[in-house]
């Protein structure tokens, strides 16, 4: 399959399993450049693991995986690491390098993938601190920031490169209804003014509601239903009709 | 308790409950019994990443910095250490030697067999088991909680080779640092051989150490002390791999660095005696 060019990432038919619990089945998505797919569902839906299949962090059992074009789920390592180079990503935890302090952990991106010298990469990194509103905090270490603020610094480290496409992995879960709104705005202005390509998974209907261009619904393995947010909310399939009221 | 009434969604329920909770203990069992096949496992996959290290180690990206960085990680905290137990070396063993050569008139080959002991044998096995005891448990416990907090992930999707970074940097400080600590314990051991003989005898330092240099031939220096490279080798791997694969939380990092520590303790003795017997074999007996 060779996907359209206007079509950032593109999944098809992809299945993973852990021993006998198999947990994505057959998974397809198509996410048009300069949007953003959100995923959601339920705690062991599966979420978590389709996207770390997308970057292969985790290795699909079968399927096809295309970013922009070229087919990722096969490529040697040295072809991935160039293709990664391209792409962005927001750990939950923000997984910020914690015997770094804040600068540290996104100059060390930037000195081994970039010829700028220390001055030029100084620049480089106070304009993303700043971007997601935390320029003072450069010197700290990791330990001395909020969860919120762990997530900023997270989102600044995976657009430190510039990326085409982003993935998030949880970007609010665990923050207060400010701080949700703070990161998810930040979400969208890289969809709105950078036309970044990308996937969020999340069970946070405020975030979804902010960054959504189309929303996939993940139930047990398989995408039970997808579209507009407001469609995907009227369905009358129970496992989402439940969710919704539940996450109101 | 009453037999349930599989006719309620309840009952059923609670049937299914039980049925669950059946497989699971008929599982945990079965773990319980396939711990020697599990053994297998683990060997296969430590000889795999060791291998990995062997056809990766000479390939760019080169982490000099990190490379650097480590060996002052094992050198400059451990020095103390190994000065200690290497002090206690020596002084113990000129103390329990002494009685017995006197008993026999041969005082005068203290030195010979205090140099013979801690050069050959005591000085790189005792120094690597400390060392062992230092940097596995916290090699294991700091890449085993990059891993639980996904910073081994965030390294490979931001195309850093985590396994670079963290794994080679780490193995190669050690290969290079544990002779020169070892290096750094024999002369201590010695000194503290010495000081007892000062104590006990009044010897005089020429003749302690012209004594002791004698017996030894320069080969045995190279090969007992290069063996620690060997060892230095086996605990980083070994750490590395046990960190590099934790699944879990804190309780799987504590257990990573606790393992790390008595699987590298156990391959450091396995491969003395092989090194030694092959030792035997190449040079012959001293």
């Amino acid at each position: 399959m060779q996907p359209d060019t206007s079509i950032a990432i593109s999944v098809a038919d992809l299945t993973k399993s852990f021993g006998d619990n198999t947990v994505l089945r057959g998974i397809t998505m198509d996410v048009p450049t300069g949007t953003t797919a959100v995923v959601m569902g339920g705690s062991g839906s599966g979420k978590s693991v389709l996207i770390k299949s997308i970057v292969r962090l985790i290795r699909p059992d079968a399927g096809e995986v295309w970013i922009r074009g070229e087919r990722v789920d096969q490529m040697d390592e040295d072809d991935l690491d160039r293709i990664r180079l391209s792409i962005g990503y927001l750990f939950q935890s923000g997984a910020l390098f914690d015997s770094m302090t804040v600068y540290e952990n996104l100059d060390f991106i930037l000195d081994r993938h970039t010829p700028l010298d220390a001055d030029e990469r100084g620049d480089v990194i106070m304009e993303a601190l700043e971007w997601v509103k935390l320029p003072e905090h450069a010197n700290k270490f990791p330990a001395e920031l909020s969860g919120g603020q762990k997530k900023r610094v997270g989102l600044a480290r995976a657009i430190i490169l510039q990326p085409d496409v982003l993935f998030y992995d949880e970007p609010t879960t665990g923050l207060d209804p400010v701080s949700v709104r703070l990161v998810s705005e930040l979400v969208k202005r890289l969809r709105d003014d950078r036309g970044i390509s990308s996937v969020a998974i999340t069970h946070d209907l405020l975030c979804a509601e902010i960054i959504a261009d189309q929303v996939f619904f993940l139930h047990e393995g398989r995408f039970v239903v997808s579209g507009p947010l407001d469609e995907v909310r009227r369905s009358s399939i129970p496992e989402v009709s439940n969710f919704y009221r539940q996450s109101r | 308790m009453p037999n349930a009434d599989a006719s309620t969604p309840e009952a059923l329920e609670r049937l299914e409950r039980r049925r669950s909770w059946r497989a699971q203990q008929a599982r945990a069992r079965r773990r319980e019994q396939s711990v020697i096949l599990h053994g297998f496992d683990e060997a296969g996959a430590l000889s795999l990443f060791a291998w990995n290290f062997i056809k990766r180690w000479y390939r760019r990206p080169f982490e000099g910095r990190e490379l650097l960085h480590q060996m002052d990680e094992v050198g400059s905290k451990s020095y103390v250490l190994t000065a200690v137990t290497g002090f206690a070396i020596g002084v113990v063993l000129a103390m329990q030697s002494r009685g017995t050569l006197v008993r026999f008139g041969a005082e005068a080959v203290l030195p010979n067999m205090l140099a013979l002991s801690v050069f050959k044998e005591i000085g790189p096995v005792i120094t690597s088991l400390v060392l062992a005891g230092r940097l596995g448990a916290g090699m294991g416990a700091e890449i085993g909680s990059m891993r639980v907090t996904e910073q081994i992930d965030a390294l490979e999707v931001a195309a850093l080779k985590p396994f670079h970074y963290l794994v080679i940097t780490r193995v190669l400080a050690c290969m290079i640092m544990f002779p020169v600590l070892t290096i750094w314990t024999d002369m201590i051991a010695m000194s503290g051989g010495y000081l007892e003989s000062v104590i006990s005898s009044d010897t005089d330092y020429r003749v302690f150490f012209n004594t002791a240099f004698e017996s030894l031939r320069f080969s045995d220096l190279i090969v007992d002390t290069m063996k620690t490279s060997v060892f230095g080798f086996i605990v980083a791997i070994v750490s590395c791999f046990k960190g590099y694969h934790v699944k879990g939380g804190t309780r799987e990092v504590g257990q990573a660095a606790m393992q790390a520590v008595v699987v590298s303790s156990l391959l450091i003795f396995l491969a003395d005696v092989l090194m030694v017997r092959l030792s035997l074999m190449l040079f012959g007996a001293f």
